[in-house]
């Protein structure tokens, strides 16, 4: 078993239930994810996909899904062909009370050496997680055009 | 936030940030390697770091492993950068990196 490549944490004043919501509700995720769709029924061996202006952007099948504790699935590009052609990662969401906060893990592993979607995961992340923060303790979030976080070929 | 601030005000933490950016999912055993701070200075520091969770801690086995957390300073930024700064900044910087880039 390899380490994981990425692990991001963020502690949010919610429930766990909500946080759930706002990673598998599209209502929520257009709001803080770059206007993108989430699709599944979230159970174990379903396809799942994001979806964004119309165009599927990234595919994967849910591999756990343990409402509202973890969630886990396989990620793999599909806009840019070099990306598409690296093999599947896998993204793992963990939530835990913390007081009176909720705790989210997220991890990415799986990266082949050199991979081109390693770059755009790391900036993606950060504005992901940050903006389902401030939305779920404002109800508002800060939209951020993905071309402004220099994502190549995402924009 | 005032937590982020003040592990931020410390070059050895830097150091230390900059190291796991560099390099992310380090030991501590890997963290100390070449650097000219105790390992106990080393664990202080990772403490602060972790509580302002700028640093996030993950077993993996035997081995707990340290990550670069970047989510609370991409908060900062969104606190007081309005969004339609942003391209501006994003081009500025990207300017600031090519010309640096040419002096080296």
């Amino acid at each position: 078993m390899s380490k994981p490549e990425f692990v991001y944490v963020t502690y949010i004043e919610t429930t766990p239930e909500k946080l759930w919501e706002a990673l598998t509700n599209s209502d929520f995720t257009r709001r803080y994810w770059f206007n993108t769709d989430v699709r599944s029924d979230w159970k174990v061996g379903s396809p799942f996909a994001l979806v964004m202006g119309g165009k599927t952007t990234d595919t994967g099948e849910i591999l756990e899904a343990d409402r509202p504790r973890r969630l886990s699935y396989t990620f793999r590009h599909e806009l840019i062909e070099a990306m598409s052609k690296e093999p599947a990662t896998k993204v793992v969401f963990t939530i835990e009370p913390y007081g009176n906060l909720v705790k989210l893990t997220v991890t990415h592993e799986g990266f082949v050496e050199g991979s081109k979607l390693f770059d755009g995961i790391s900036k993606g992340w950060p504005a992901i997680l940050s903006g389902l923060k401030s939305l779920l303790e404002t109800g508002e979030v800060l939209t951020i055009p993905p071309a402004a976080l220099g994502i190549e070929g995402f924009a | 936030m005032d937590e982020v601030f003040r592990a931020l005000a410390d070059g050895s933490r830097r150091s230390l940030l900059d190291r796991l950016h560099a390099r992310n999912g380090q030991t501590l055993n890997e963290l100390c390697e070449g650097l000219d701070m105790t390992r106990q200075a080393v664990t202080k520091h990772l403490a602060i770091l972790e509580q302002a969770s700028l640093v996030t801690t993950f077993k993996h086995g035997r081995e707990k492993l340290h990550y670069l957390n970047p989510v609370p300073i991409h908060q900062i930024g969104e606190r007081w950068i309005k969004k339609f700064e942003r391209g501006k900044l994003a081009a500025l910087s990207d300017l600031k990196r090519q010309l640096e880039k040419r002096d080296e």
